[in-house]
């Protein structure tokens, strides 16, 4: 098997007391397209910015590694570290028309990625705005985002994140905002690009349609904790993990009789103040005993290069 | 005010350019040297017309030309504010910038240093520097600037907080961008609009400043025109020679409310809630 472009190991973040990411680990291998999947507030976009080392002022990291092909990121000095954003290492998100610079030109921003001005890197701002859909780029590169449309502004977004060539893409939820037919077209090139530039996607999304569409592997996330791991196929076929499952059974389907009630996971997530010292779904889970309340289940091999933090893998149907 | 230009903001306009021209040519437009006394000529009216020419605004107490010290008077007004304006812009900005981006202790040191500032009036802060350094053009340019730049810091300083949160500046700290290149070229630009609002407003404070500085004494020194000097100097021959501070009060006053109704323009341009008035 290739080096894996992108591994994090043991990722735990914390506000305050409370562990709100813990033992996050996970790893991309170039041109593969991870998804993680969760619900909001799961960790999800945390774990992202602790990739790029740029989490808000109130989380702190407790531990974790991250490895960029064969280095080791995580105690690099800052100075380094932002030589690696945006060259070997992208991120793009949500809204992006908001992530966009209001008073400066689409060629502008692109080239900001390279470091050089628009006059400088017209030829290769202008192709990569082509190969990420944009048509009439010679037009657009000397638009401003107001022009465009949401679509096509995430389609500038993903030729900022990519005109360097990073090994790693975060894409933090990159069609949330998108009307489906726009988020459709956006996957397929994000698909595409991973594919043709053996870049290592990692997709955060809490759409598994989403992940359905794009994704090579999953990874679910609940609460904080990698719930399970494995080839997008095998877990969409058989859930190993409890949460998986409802959550498969949670999307609603054209077979289903129309006004029916929709299928809902019972509960909530638990806060982190609620956090006990067992498996954080035990509260909403149907197979959940007594042992799963006072231990942590770990990840452990399921088959078929799965993982499951479950007692009751076996029992998941 | 509406932010489109009406006939109202087209003259207020022109008459802000009549002004600048005026500034800009007076060595072509006026009539006299402005220094040039004549004795003989003291303290004729408006209008009188003699072997030497006409004097459309009448002589002063040394028979000096007032349309010709008013032109350059002008001249003195918009330097001074324009070059104060400049430096108060640029000190204040920075400070505001840094204070916004950084936060922690380098905010409470600036903002805390503003608030200093502000406390202190402005007027007497500028009399007392001016008393220390001696009265001057440059002195009073850089009185005037380092005094006024808490406003714009304090502009900064907000405005610069509330982009910093938003996406855009995020995603060019996840290109690498540095913190310098953010600042200058992601930040300034989206702040600059209500920055130039505080600067048009200080605009027309800053002509009164000079103006009233130039009255006291403090600020340009005679013989040459200011508006505050020449009405100064005028102000004992109020009831014999009413042009002396009729005139140069009279453009003072009308410059100030056009940089003033200019402002307010400007505001409802650049802030797009008071634009649907």
């Amino acid at each position: 098997m290739t080096q894996p472009a992108l591994v994090v190991e043991d990722l735990s973040l914390a506000i305050g007391p409370a562990q709100v990411v813990d033992g996050v680990g996970f790893s991309v291998a170039p041109g593969e397209v991870l998804a993680l999947v969760g619900e909001s507030g799961c960790g999800k976009s945390l774990t992202a910015q602790a990739v790029m080392r740029l989490l808000p002022a109130a989380i702190r990291q407790v531990s974790g590694r991250v490895r960029l092909g064969a280095e080791e990121i995580s105690a690099l000095p800052e100075r380094r570290m932002r030589e690696l954003r945006g060259r070997r290492l992208s991120m793009i998100f949500q809204e992006p028309q908001a992530a966009l610079d209001p008073l400066a030109t689409v060629g502008t921003q692109v080239a900001e990625a390279l470091r050089l001005s628009v006059a400088q890197a017209r030829p290769q701002v202008r192709k990569m705005l082509e190969d990420v859909g944009i048509s009439d780029p010679d037009r657009r590169i000397d638009q401003y985002p107001f022009e465009l449309s949401g679509g096509m502004c995430q389609r500038v977004m993903i030729a900022t994140a990519l005109i360097s060539g990073p090994a790693v893409l975060l894409a933090d939820e990159p069609t949330t905002a998108l009307d489906v037919t726009i988020q459709a077209q956006i996957l397929d090139l994000l698909r595409r690009l991973a594919t043709e530039r053996q870049t290592a996607v990692v997709l955060i999304t809490h759409d598994m349609g989403v992940v359905a569409d794009i994704a090579d592997r999953v990874a679910v996330m609940y609460a904080g904790r990698i719930a399970e791991t494995g080839p997008t196929e095998a877990i969409f076929a058989a859930p190993r993990h409890p949460y998986t499952a409802l959550l498969l059974a949670s999307i609603p389907r054209l077979s289903d009789v129309p006004k029916s009630k929709l299928a809902v996971i019972e509960g909530r997530v638990p806060t982190p103040a609620e956090f006990g010292p067992g498996c954080r779904f035990a509260g909403r889970c149907p197979l959940a005993d007594a042992h799963c309340a006072e231990a942590t289940p770990p990840l452990r091999s399921v088959g078929d290069g799965r993982l499951s933090a479950c007692f009751h893998a076996e029992r998941v149907r | 005010m509406s932010g489109r230009i009406t006939p109202g903001v087209a003259l207020l306009l022109a008459l802000l350019a009549a002004f600048v021209v005026a500034a800009v040519a007076a060595p072509i437009l006026a009539p006299f040297d402005p220094l040039r006394q004549s004795l003989l000529l003291r303290l004729r009216p408006p209008g009188t017309t003699l072997a030497a020419g006409t004097f459309l605004l009448g002589t002063d107490d040394l028979g000096r030309d007032l349309l010709s010290r008013v032109l350059y008077g002008a001249r003195a007004s918009l330097a001074v504010a324009a070059l104060s304006v400049s430096v108060s812009l640029l000190v204040g900005t920075l400070l505001g910038l840094l204070a916004g981006w950084f936060r922690g202790w380098p905010a409470i040191l600036i903002m805390r240093l503003v608030d200093t500032m502000l406390s202190i009036p402005a007027i007497l802060l500028a009399v007392l520097t001016v008393a220390v350094l001696g009265p001057g053009f440059l002195n009073l340019v850089l009185v005037l600037g380092l005094t006024r730049w808490p406003r714009y810091t304090r502009v900064a300083y907000a405005q610069t907080l509330q982009v910093a949160n938003l996406p855009y500046i995020r995603a060019a700290e996840m290109a690498g961008s540095s913190a310098l290149r953010i600042l200058l070229r992601h930040v300034l630009p989206n702040i600059a609009g209500p920055l130039m609002v505080v600067a048009t407003t200080e605009f027309g404070l800053m002509i009164l400043f000079e103006a009233g500085l130039s009255f006291l004494g403090l600020g340009i020194q005679p013989p040459f025109p200011s508006w505050g000097s020449i009405m100064s100097a005028g102000r004992q021959y109020v009831a014999r020679a009413w042009w002396l501070t009729v005139f140069p009060g009279a453009c003072l006053f009308v410059l100030v409310l056009c940089v003033n109704l200019f402002g307010d323009w400007l505001r409802d341009r650049v802030d797009p809630r008071s634009q649907s008035r």
